[in-house]
């Protein structure tokens, strides 16, 4: 069953169209991975269906329902999406644990024993039981980054949507957080990802959309848009990751 | 093999020798240059023609002892009014500043009238303000009229809630808005993201400029003397009147630096102290 369907997606910035007509897709437990050059529209697109930015045309449904409908509260949208940034976001003047348990007691009004239990067994699971006192600028970007994701879990998120997790990390720290979307994708956690990572992508999406334009140029199994793209637009990208090292 | 017996190499204790060397000379430069200056100074005040006038005109300690009761009971007023318009203010300035940054055509009103508010009181002269509160309020002749000293208060807080307003916008300004997707995106709501995202950051960020503020209306909460009632400056205006001699402003000068100075401290304080727990973990 479609978890997230999105049609004809439009978004301009100041008359410059950022989204085109896009269509998406994605059934429950499906991971997606959108990839495409900067400025290709891959975060735009999680933004939209974050309800993050407003939209200028088409329809966006979660679980059947259409939470493009200005009459929709977007909060309560929120709620069962989980959004993990490039950069982190997080809250500076908060603890780790305080991160976490911020949105399950004040959205879900969860007591703090029962928001703190929960939030410490997920660090313990990703073994960051030890920084759960810590503020975030004592952690590493890779530390930072787990936490983020922990925090976006926190909520018992519907899909997660994840924006180039891994693009501000230095290399030796991309493994760890590449390693929990590896955990997610068992716990069967539906997800679309923006991301550079091509052999991630290639080992860990059932589905991966080439993003040209704003459009959707081309999608289908990894193996098959990664390995025989039969789109131009889509072989002269793969060229240049290739020559750059990347896949 | 430990830190400890590691033996530093001869560069480094070439270097560590000199670095020694530089930091006694540097010690030894500032103390000349301080003592050559101060001389100079004591020497160019103390020589001036007309210094002995001065001095039994400004400095005279029979005077200072004489003056300082009144002086410190007029004080007293300073510090009761100083805190409760610091609250009023700090509180006041929050509101109009939150009450800003609400979105929505139904806040049209509130937003317009807050932003009135902020151009109004800042540009009005806090003396206005207070002639209008003090002298004409109570021209009004309404009943349960609160007294001179509180409608003084409310010209305080009036005033400067106004600059603390645009302190507080500028902090919550400044709080970047990946924070406000960060929040948002956990389904909290404007009004959650505010109280629990962007406002602890924005003052924290702004504390010194805020309590720059409140040591700049320690200096003037004086002037609701302009309406009656005595403080410290009025206090001394009024020993100085009887004595012809102008020590007891000297001495409620100093008893102004002597309240800033816990003030700055505590600011100080606060800043480090955030600072050091956001990094320091």
């Amino acid at each position: 069953m479609a978890l997230l369907r999105c049609r004809g997606l439009r978004k301009e910035f100041g008359g410059h169209t950022v989204l085109d007509q896009l269509d998406l897709t994605v059934t429950e437990h499906q991971v997606v991975a959108v990839i495409g050059a900067s400025g290709s529209g891959k975060s735009t697109l999680l933004r939209c269906v974050n309800l993050l930015e407003e939209l200028d045309d088409g329809t966006i449904e979660l679980d059947g329902e259409d939470i493009s409908d200005p009459r929709v509260d977007p909060d309560q949208v929120r709620r069962r999406i989980g959004m993990v940034f490039q950069a982190y976001n997080l809250f500076p003047h908060l603890s780790v644990l305080d991160n976490i348990t911020l949105a399950p007691r004040r959205v879900h009004r969860r007591g703090r024993a029962e928001a703190e239990a929960q939030a410490r067994e997920l660090l313990d699971r990703v073994g960051l039981g030890a920084k759960a006192d810590a503020y975030p600028d004592r952690l590493s970007g890779g530390q930072q980054q787990r936490v983020a994701i922990v925090r976006a879990l926190a909520n018992s998120p519907r899909l997660m949507l994840l924006d180039e997790i891994t693009s501000a990390l230095d290399p030796e720290l991309v493994g760890e957080v590449l390693s929990m979307v590896r955990d997610l994708k068992a716990d069967g956690m539906t997800m679309v990802l923006a991301t550079h990572e091509m052999g991630f992508a290639r080992e860990v999406a059932d589905e991966v959309c080439f993003l040209d334009a704003g459009r959707v140029v081309e999608s289908g199994p990894p193996e098959q848009v990664l390995g025989e793209p039969t789109q131009p637009r889509t072989r002269q990208f793969l060229r240049r990751i290739i020559e750059a090292g990347r896949l | 093999m430990t830190l400890l017996d590691r033996v530093p190499s001869e560069a480094q204790l070439r270097r560590t020798a000199y670095r020694r060397r530089q930091t006694v000379y540097s010690v030894l430069v500032a103390a000349c240059s301080t003592a050559a200056l101060g001389t100079l100074l004591v020497i160019a005040v103390t020589g001036a023609p007309g210094w002995d006038r001065v001095r039994r005109a400004f400095l005279d300690p029979a005077i200072a002892r004489d003056a300082l009761p009144t002086v410190l009971s007029g004080l007293w007023l300073n510090v009761r009014l100083l805190v409760c318009c610091a609250f009023g203010a700090l509180l006041l300035g929050l509101v109009i500043a939150v009450l800003r940054t609400l979105r929505g055509p139904v806040f049209f009103p509130v937003r317009a009238l807050a932003a009135g508010y902020t151009y109004t009181f800042r540009g009005l002269p806090l003396i206005i303000v207070l002639y209008l509160l003090t002298l004409g309020v109570p021209g009004l002749r309404l009943q349960g009229m609160p007294p001179v000293l509180v409608l003084g208060g409310i010209a305080l807080v009036l005033t400067y809630g106004g600059y603390l307003a645009e302190v507080f916008r500028a902090g919550i300004e400044s709080v970047h808005h990946s924070q406000l997707a960060a929040a948002r995106s956990l389904g909290l709501t404007h009004r959650q993201t505010m109280r629990h995202v962007v406002l602890p950051q924005a003052v924290r960020r702004v504390a010194p400029p805020l309590l720059n503020d409140v040591v700049a209306l320690q200096k003037d909460v004086g002037l609701v003397s302009l309406a009656g009632p005595i403080d410290a400056v009025r206090a001394a205006q009024i020993a100085t009147a009887q004595t012809f001699n102008y020590t007891p402003y000297i001495v409620a000068g100093v008893l102004f630096v002597l309240l800033a100075i816990p003030l700055i401290a505590v600011t100080d304080w606060v800043t480090l102290r955030a600072a050091r727990r956001q990094s320091g973990g």
